[in-house]
């Protein structure tokens, strides 16, 4: 097996004693097929273990080490060291607040998650007895994509609305409402809509589209927003010019 | 120190404590739910199961079948009551999970599908692709999101059980972000926090399941139970240790020697079923333990593929085809391709059996209590036991969500039977302990021990003496080593000393109770005398009825090892027999 | 214990006028969001047009005679190529916008990309024939 040395610059900050973040460089032996998360734990091993970040899974399905490599946001169990020259610069999640080294506040992205009603509202009840509701593959293949949301926020580090907006809701948690508006035993698109319809929701998007190239789970927020800025759309005419559509 | 006062307190928040919550939130509004956990509800490690979970619905199938493989498959080591009440509820459980919007994949006419799996007779493991403990977990936590009655502290780490007046009344938990350290007083506590799998150096575990809430329960006097048997997953990366999962040999994926042989028709699992086409609960869909034990002789032999990360036997999916591995293997493919540098559709995966599940953990009841009032367990952490010897897979997010529930059931009725109030001064003096041993920790400044080191000694000496197959000497050894680096813990100092966020502090935690489970581990299994399901000894091969078909019992000792003791294992309608896994018998 | 000062988290600011400066993704944006600017330019060209032909021939004349000016051919060889940029990168994000499902499986983007081209293409040739080119 051989090693190559890496150099790591990583973002450090403590609220106890620092005023501002500052750099740390890190001089580490990495295997070659290692990931950043591999060379931050042996960082943190043999080295300093005082630098603080967020992990767990390593396989890119937990999201809990989003982080910024050389400035793109990017789960550090899947940024594969081959793949970078140099010096490789580690930060914390963009647009989040900073807590400790590589840890951020996530408070407002959970809050978000929760305002838009992310959970099954039946379309019709149905009794545990009475067995499952059906759903065709096309149907299930419908949303699909949209479940498999790891809810690491690099779609919130990518996005430029979010950072100059904060009260954006997000692509994540929009992409997720519009989840459930797809699954065909909900009924709940119109609980939903009055939360993502509104300013701060899907018209606060301009499409720039960096959410779906960032996301690691090919989720493809961009797409989802905009489907749902045309529903929003098609109800608002029905709404004005057919209002007896509308009960 | 600030108090939470709340009718019951969850630790962890994964499929079980999600389960759990959510059932207290619809059978009992009154209640008030703090579901507690170290990391956020999507972190948990239920999001990395893969397969699928099990609950009988074909017509071909039944509850005695179900039953039945789940009692061999275990050894005969199962409380036999508690797998009666796990296959009956299963269907029930996995319906609703549907109605909460879980996306199962489905047959043509959109009824749920259902996947094969080893140890099973008949195919009953519910699946959503290859992502279904991500789906589930997901699911959980987006429905547990409608029910203000729940309320969450994410981010905490439990220190200490308060136990006052012979009951589990709350207990004492540091938020991570202040480093404060707060006392939630609860009439019951349900901890579901998971294995221990990370006091093993290979193992599809994240770094999470250090095994902190059996810790907590052990040294509060609960016993743990039945913690030799450790199950390793057949195929796991070499490299990293993560799953692939069992569904790759569902769908018909062949294990293979350097030789290009299917060696598991040596090992009593022949004879070899077509390629492509698995029969169930032969050759590559033989149970867990089976296989991995396979593995172990094969590579004994020399025959296995030597890669840059060991000896490797190679799962061959390319007869699967693009398509089916991209609808049904996804993850899977992804995971090859991006830590190991290969396509399972044009090449043969190297994989080896990794650590993966804890049949043993926090003795429980068949109603998810624990000998202690007020302290309820479910999920991977408690041992009922429904898993025995060895657990088949798919039968795990299957217990979560049943035993999450019925802990959740248990715990209201406990509290709908009367709870006294706590004596306010002595639950303030045990937490005023609590936080006393934590400051220890930090003042301390002569340390002669790095949390790192002791770490890496407890995973060697894991790895060599209490893997797939065990000794006498080998599990003596570990004993010792285990013993030792039990007081050398003591010496351990800090190297981070601050409040926000320290993770040195956390880890130093996790390795606590990871050595405390270890003991439990070698301890137990160095006096159990024979070879059952997961529990393998070289110098007592043979499965031995008249003596240990019961369940190891491992007490607390404070600076010591743990007491031994035996209870007998509930045997209702299915006697000791022959786990047979040979193709061919009907 | 500790106050909440001093576990304070930090902000980094995003800077209001320069963000896009940071990505290549933001630069690519921005010149497509940019290219309204040069769609609405000649818009008000083409109002002017209008305006022109409803003065009489002479005014009509002098204007067709500024068309084939450098100037003219400066400022509509520009609009052209931010027209096109505007026009083929909302063309590729349409199937995101609008997926149709047949069946199980989606039709691909390139069919739906393709079929806004074509129409395009149509339209064009309709527009030119009226034009009398051909």
């Amino acid at each position: 097996m051989s090693r190559r040395q890496i150099e790591l610059e990583v973002l450090r900050y403590n609220p106890e004693t620092d005023t501002e973040p500052h750099f740390q460089r890190y001089s580490v032996s990495c295997e070659d097929e290692w990931v950043v998360l591999d060379a931050l734990n042996h960082i943190k091993e043999t080295i300093d273990p005082t630098l603080s970040y967020r992990w767990s899974c390593h396989m890119a399905v937990c999201g809990s080490c989003g982080m910024m490599v050389n400035g793109e946001p990017k789960l550090s169990c899947k940024a594969f060291l081959r793949n970078y020259e140099g010096v490789i610069r580690v930060e914390p999640l963009a647009h989040f607040p900073i807590q400790r080294d590589l840890v951020t506040v996530i408070d407002d992205f959970v809050t978000k998650l929760r305002q838009v009603k992310p959970y099954l509202i039946p379309k019709q009840e149905k009794t545990l007895a009475a067995g499952e509701y059906l759903q065709t593959p096309a149907e299930l293949k419908k949303y699909k994509q949209y479940t498999l949301c790891i809810n690491c926020m690099l779609c919130y580090a990518a996005c430029p609305e979010y950072g100059l907006v904060p009260k954006f809701i997000g692509p994540a948690a929009i992409s997720l409402a519009h989840r459930y508006n797809q699954d065909s035993r909900d009924g709940g698109r119109e609980a939903r809509q009055q939360e993502i319809a509104k300013n701060e929701g899907v018209w606060e998007c301009s499409f720039v589209g960096a959410c779906s190239e960032v996301c690691p789970e090919h989720v493809d927020p961009a797409g989802a927003l905009q489907q749902v800025k045309i529903q929003s759309t098609v109800d608002w005419y029905q709404e004005h010019l057919m209002p007896w559509k509308t009960k | 120190m600030e108090t939470i006062r709340t009718d019951v307190a969850i630790l962890g928040a994964g499929g079980a404590g999600l389960r759990a919550a959510i059932a207290l939130a619809e059978t009992s509004p009154g209640l008030s739910i703090a579901l507690v956990s170290k990391v956020y509800p999507m972190r948990s490690h239920t999001c990395a199961a893969e397969g699928g979970a099990a609950g009988v619905i074909k017509a071909d199938d039944s509850l005695e079948h179900h039953f039945n493989d789940t009692v061999g498959g275990g050894d005969w080591l199962c409380d036999q009551d508690a797998v009666d009440f796990l296959v009956q509820e299963a269907p029930k459980e996995l319906i609703q999970l549907e109605h909460w919007g879980c996306p199962w994949s489905r047959e043509a006419d959109g009824s749920v599908a259902v996947r094969p799996f080893g140890g099973m007779k008949k195919q009953r493991t519910w699946f959503a692709a290859d992502k279904s403990g991500f789906h589930i977990l997901h699911t959980l936590f987006q429905t547990s999101l409608q029910f203000p009655a729940i309320q969450r502290f994410d981010e905490y780490y439990v220190t200490d059980l308060i136990v006052d007046d012979g009951r589990c009344q709350g207990f004492t938990a540091i938020e991570m972000r202040s480093g404060q350290m707060k006392f939630f007083q609860a009439g019951a506590v349900i901890i579901a926090s998971g294995g221990a799998g990370r006091m093993f150096p290979f193992t599809t575990n994240g770094a999470i399941k250090t095994g902190d809430g059996m810790a907590l329960a052990y040294r509060a006097g609960v016993p743990l139970k039945d913690m030799e048997f450790v199950q390793y997953h057949p195929t796991g990366l070499p490299n990293t240790g993560t799953l692939l999962t069992e569904a790759c040999r569902g769908e018909g994926g062949i294990l293979l020697n350097k030789n290009g042989r299917r060696f598991l028709q040596d090992y009593g699992m022949g004879p070899e079923t077509p390629v492509g086409q698995p029969v169930l609960k032969t050759m590559e869909l033989g149970p867990r333990d089976r296989v991995s034990q396979a593995f172990w002789h094969e590579q004994k032999k020399g025959n296995m593929v030597p890669t840059r990360w060991g000896d490797c036997m190679l799962l061959d999916m390319r007869h699967l085809g693009e398509k089916k591995i991209n609808e049904r293997l996804p993850l899977v493919r992804d995971m090859a391709v991006s830590y190991l540098g290969v396509d399972p559709v044009t090449d043969a995966v190297p994989v080896r059996p990794v650590v993966h599940y804890m049949m043993g953990g926090i003795d429980t009841d068949i109603d998810a209590a624990t000998l202690m009032p007020g302290l309820f367990a479910a999920g991977e952490c408690a041992c009922v036991s429904i898993n025995g010897a060895n657990r088949l897979g798919s039968n795990s997010l299957t217990e979560l969500l049943v035993f999450g529930r019925r802990a959740a059931v248990s715990a209201a009725a406990y509290l709908e039977a009367g709870v006294g109030a706590g004596n306010s001064a002595a639950l303030a003096a045990r937490a005023a302990e609590a936080q006393a041993r934590l400051r220890a920790l930090f003042d301390r400044s002569d340390g002669t021990e790095t949390l790192a080191g002791l770490r890496r000694e407890m995973m060697a000496t894991m790895e060599e003496h209490a893997g797939i197959y065990r000794s006498g000497e080998g599990l003596k050894v570990a004993c010792a080593t285990l013993a030792d680096l039990r007081r050398r813990y003591a010496a351990i100092e800090l190297h981070d000393k601050t409040n926000v966020y320290n993770t040195d502090l956390l880890q130093a935690l996790e390795l606590g109770a990871m050595l405390d489970c270890a003991e439990a581990v070698t301890v137990s299994a160095l006096a159990r005398t024979e070879s059952r399901g997961a529990h393998q000894r070289l110098d007592f091969t043979a499965r031995d009825d008249a003596k240990f078909l019961r369940h190891t019992l491992a007490r607390y000792r404070p600076g010591g090892e743990p007491a031994i003791d035996y209870r007998d294992v509930v045997i209702t309608r299915s006697p000791p027999g022959v786990r047979d896994y040979s193709g061919g018998h009907e | 214990m500790e106050d909440q000062m001093s576990s304070k988290p930090y902000i980094r600011e995003v800077p209001r006028y320069s963000w896009f400066l940071r990505q290549p993704r933001y630069m690519r944006y921005m010149l497509r969001e940019v290219t309204c600017i040069f769609i609405g330019a000649y818009a008000v060209f083409l109002l002017v047009a209008l305006r022109r032909l409803s003065e009489g021939r002479e005014a009509w004349e002098s204007f067709v005679q500024m068309l084939t000016g450098p100037a003219s051919l400066v400022f509509h060889l520009i609009v052209l190529a931010f027209a096109l940029y505007h026009t083929t990168s909302w063309f590729n994000v349409t199937p995101k916008a609008m997926p149709i499902q047949a069946g199980e499986d989606f039709v691909p983007g390139a069919v739906i990309v393709g079929a806004h081209y074509a129409v395009w293409l149509a339209v064009s040739v309709v527009l030119l024939f009226l034009a009398g080119v051909f």
